[in-house]
Order: C-alpha cells, then sequence, then structure tokens
C-alpha cells in the first residue's frame, strides 16, 4: 500500500533545504575518539593485562616445554614473534566489541566526521596496546629465556619491533571491523589476522634473529627491514582504501 | 516545506522485507507518529532515515538530502534516541556527552547545561553502568539534541522514564521542542495527542497513513491484532 497523509501541492514537495553543518576536523576527532578508547580500557582493563598475561605465560611455559634454560637465534626469535603475535590477537579480537556491543558505531556515523578518524583512533589504540604489552613482554622475555644479553640487542631490536607493529597494527584493525560485525568474530580474528600476518612474523624474525645470537651484534638484515616496510606501507593503504566500506550498511 | 518526503520505499534484510513501498510526506516542524507491532518495521524506518541503512528502492528525502546518495550532508542533523543509547557503561554521564560533543564540534558548556536539563548534573561523575535504566535513558536524550538537530528519531523515547523525567525531557525532544520529530511508540492514547501524522505498519506495509486528527485510538488498536 501506498498512502499519502495529505497529498501536497507541487512546491510543498520540494524537501526543506537543511543548513550545513561543518564537519569536525580530523585532528579534534580523533583525539576524541582516542580519549575515549584509553578511557575505556583503563576502567575495564579487557585488553592489556589479558594481552601481557598471556605473552609473559608463554614464555614461562616454554622455558619449561622446552628444557632450556636460554635460547638464542633463530629460535629465540621465533619465540618471541610467535607469542608477541598470538598475544597481539586477543587485543585485535576486541579492538571494536565495545563500539559494536554499545551502539558506538551509531553513535559515530551519526556525527560530522570523517570516518578516517575511527580507523586513525583505533589504530592508535592498537599501537598503545601493542607498546605496552611489549614493555612487559620483552624484558619477561629476556628474564625466562633469552641466552644473549638484551641490553645489547635492545636499540636494533626496537626498531624491528616498530615495524613488525606497523604490520600487525594495520591487519589487525582491519582484520578487527570486519570480524566484529559477524557472530564468530573470535574465531574469525584469528583466522583471517594470522594468515595475513605470517609475513610480518617471517620478517620479524629473520631481521631480529641477528639480534639475538650469541657473539653477534650487527645490525639486522636490511632486506628483511624492507620487506617489513612495505608490507607495512601496502597493508596501511589497503586498510585506508577499504576501511569506509567496512562502516557501510 | 517537507522535511521527509518518502516514494516507495522499500528495505529488505536478505529476503525479507522489512519496509515496502512506503511513501508518506511531513512538513518541517510536525510530527509522524509511527505504529505498529513489533517487527512491523518502525526501527528500520527510523535507521533508514538517520542514513544507518541503505534504502533497496524508492526515494528517500530527508531535509533535502536524497538517501543515500546525499548521506553524508545529514551528519549532525539527525538526532536519534533509540532502543541502545549510544553510551558507554564505563563512561561518566558527564565523559560520554563531551565525547558526542567533541564529534559534533558543540561546546563543552552544553553538556553542562543539557546535564542541568534532565536532572543529571549531580550524578554526572558516575560511571553510566551505575545509573538506573531511566537515569541512562535521560542521558541519552541530552546526546540526541546535543548538537540542536533539526530532525529527532525517537523509537518509544519515554521508555523506562517516570512521569517527573517525562516532563524534564519533554522540552528537549517533546512537541514544544518545535522540531521535525518521527516517534515510534506503542502508546496510543499519549502519541495521538502530540501527533500531527499518524503511519501505521504491518508487516512492512503503511496500514494507516493519515493525519492524526482522523485517526481514532482504537483505530491504532486494531495494528496489534
Amino acid at each position: 500500500m501506498s498512502a499519502q497523509a495529505a497529498p501536497p501541492a507541487p512546491e510543498q514537495r520540494a524537501p526543506a533545504a537543511a543548513p550545513p553543518v561543518r564537519s569536525v576536523p580530523l585532528g579534534r576527532a580523533v583525539a576524541a575518539l582516542l580519549r575515549k578508547e584509553l578511557l575505556v580500557e583503563l576502567r575495564t582493563l579487557e585488553s592489556v593485562p589479558g594481552m601481557s598475561l598471556f605473552a609473559v605465560t608463554t614464555y614461562v611455559v616454554f622455558h619449561f616445554a622446552l628444557n632450556r634454560n636460554a635460547v638464542e637465534g633463530d629460535l629465540a626469535a621465533g619465540i618471541l614473534w610467535v607469542t608477541l603475535l598470538f598475544a597481539a590477537i586477543l587485543g585485535i579480537n576486541r579492538l571494536f566489541v565495545t563500539d559494536a556491543e554499545q551502539g558506538g558505531f551509531d553513535g559515530f556515523l551519526l556525527a560530522p566526521v570523517d570516518r578516517t578518524a575511527l580507523l586513525l583512533a583505533k589504530a592508535t589504540t592498537l599501537l598503545c596496546y601493542l607498546l605496552v604489552l611489549e614493555l612487559v613482554a620483552v624484558p619477561a622475555f629476556g628474564a625466562l629465556l633469552l641466552g644473549p644479553s638484551l641490553g645489547h640487542a635492545l636499540p636494533d631490536l626496537l626498531g624491528v619491533l616498530a615495524l613488525g607493529d606497523l604490520g600487525v597494527v594495520a591487519v589487525g584493525t582491519l582484520v578487527s571491523a570486519l570480524a566484529v560485525r559477524t557472530r564468530a568474530r573470535d574465531l574469525l580474528g584469528a583466522l583471517l589476522g594470522l594468515p595475513l600476518l605470517v609475513p610480518v612474523v617471517i620478517g620479524a624474525a629473520r631481521a631480529s634473529s641477528p639480534l639475538l645470537s650469541y657473539g653477534r651484534h650487527g645490525a639486522p638484515a636490511a632486506r628483511w627491514l624492507l620487506t617489513l616496510g612495505l608490507y607495512d606501507l601496502v597493508f596501511g593503504l589497503i586498510v585506508f582504501a577499504l576501511f569506509d566500506f567496512l562502516l557501510d550498511d | 516545506m517537507a522535511a521527509l518526503v518518502l516514494e516507495r520505499l522499500a528495505r529488505r534484510y536478505g529476503e525479507r522485507e522489512a519496509l515496502s513501498d512506503i511513501s508518506l510526506t511531513l512538513e518541517s516542524g510536525r510530527t509522524l507518529v509511527v505504529f505498529g507491532p513489533n517487527g512491523a518495521g518502525k526501527t528500520t524506518l527510523l535507521r533508514v532515515l538517520a542514513t544507518l541503512l541503505r534504502p533497496h528502492a524508492g526515494e528517500v528525502h530527508v531535509l533535502g538530502a536524497a538517501l543515500p546518495q546525499q548521506a553524508w550532508s545529514l551528519r549532525g542533523q539527525v538526532g536519534l534516541l533509540g532502543h541502545e543509547p549510544m553510551l558507554y557503561r564505563e563512561l561518566t554521564a558527564r565523559e560520554n556527552l563531551r565525547y558526542h560533543a567533541a564529534l559534533h564540534g558543540v561546546a563543552a558548556e552544553r553538556v553542562e547545561l543539557l546535564l542541568d536539563a534532565v536532572g543529571l548534573h549531580g550524578r554526572a561523575r558516575e560511571p553510566l553502568r551505575t545509573l538506573s535504566r531511566g537515569m541512562v535513558q535521560r542521558v541519552a536524550v541530552a546526546r540526541s539534541v546535543l548538537h540542536d538537530p533539526p530532525l529527532l528519531l525517537l523509537d518509544e523515547p519515554y521508555a523506562n522514564l517516570d512521569p517527573a523525567a517525562v516532563e524534564l525531557v519533554e522540552p528537549l525532544i517533546g512537541p514544544s521542542s518545535g522540531r521535525t520529530r518521527v516517534v515510534c511508540s506503542h502508546d496510543a492514547h499519549a502519541a495521538l495527542a502530540e501527533a500531527d501524522v499518524v503511519l501505521g505498519l504491518r508487516g512492512g506495509r503503511a496500514a494507516l497513513l493519515r493525519p492524526a486528527a482522523d485517526v481514532g485510538a482504537d483505530e491504532v488498536t486494531e495494528l496489534y491484532r
């Protein structure tokens, strides 16, 4: 059935023009979103403590499972990065959950704000989570498993961690936004995220390996750093291009 | 001038038609009240008008913007008060409103004005999860008018509110607010009293569409049988 309350005259049918609303500057929107994200995490402590605890527990498990007091080289780099990756998945899975459960998406979509603001805020939030995770997990790894001195490796390792983090942030934000609207979001986050992050683990582990070896304190191989950088750039652009569509109906 | 013009609007969820063949016009400053049983399409209609859902057929003009093409120009023009308060439980009422104020480019002073208006200034520093449902609804009302929108989309706006709270929020979202309003309700007597146009939905179709003056409460009740 199609019906009219009162058939309007033709001139009445021209809809009223809405006065324009100025878009909120991107930086201010990102700051507001980021402040909200960090406040919610500080109050709930749902992500970062779980991620950190998982990483430390995993290093303890490795310590006993390998029956070795110390690891180095490829093995050390592999253990470090695989553990960080699995811990990151915990944070990635929860990145958009509060918004999905409490109507945050709708509130954001109704505001005169570029959707990129949400992408930038979420990516920065995930980066903050990873930084805190590494602040806890890397020293724990040095104390529980690593044979060579962590102090010598740290300056170069920080660069590798930064490049690895950017890759995890790019893929993690995309995967989390994709998974949160599905019923199997916890499973989907891991199923989509882990394969996409394999190149990050390979690149970061290979770049870290010489840093975590006895008697080898040279710089990480440039080609692996370049690979990580390229991966970060490509996935950063992909996420930037796709994010708007993920928020659409 | 027309604030809303719908021509044969349709919206589906998969194979199921949530809205079908809805046509109506609503003048600026008027109130359209939407009745209908659960699942009739009321919330879907509000979400289409709010640009949160795309129409799948027909023409939709809201405040002069054609949807979905010009949805962007409606951002900040619509106040939506739905079943979800769109507020974060771990944040206080003030923090929630300041967050939304920042997203809408609204000064923080307006947050304090609205906290006063909904009678929650004294509880503004408490996390939302510690407030009663009625109090959360009052914060949601403040959130929906924070940016002074010309169009209000209200889904059972007085749910969980006691009579005193209804009086408090009436100047903000009631007929005296002067805004164009689309109100979903099940309360025939109260809603008819503030309606200019009545739309009755059943199975996503317009079963009733007339000026409110020509609609009796018994006709509304009939929609639910």
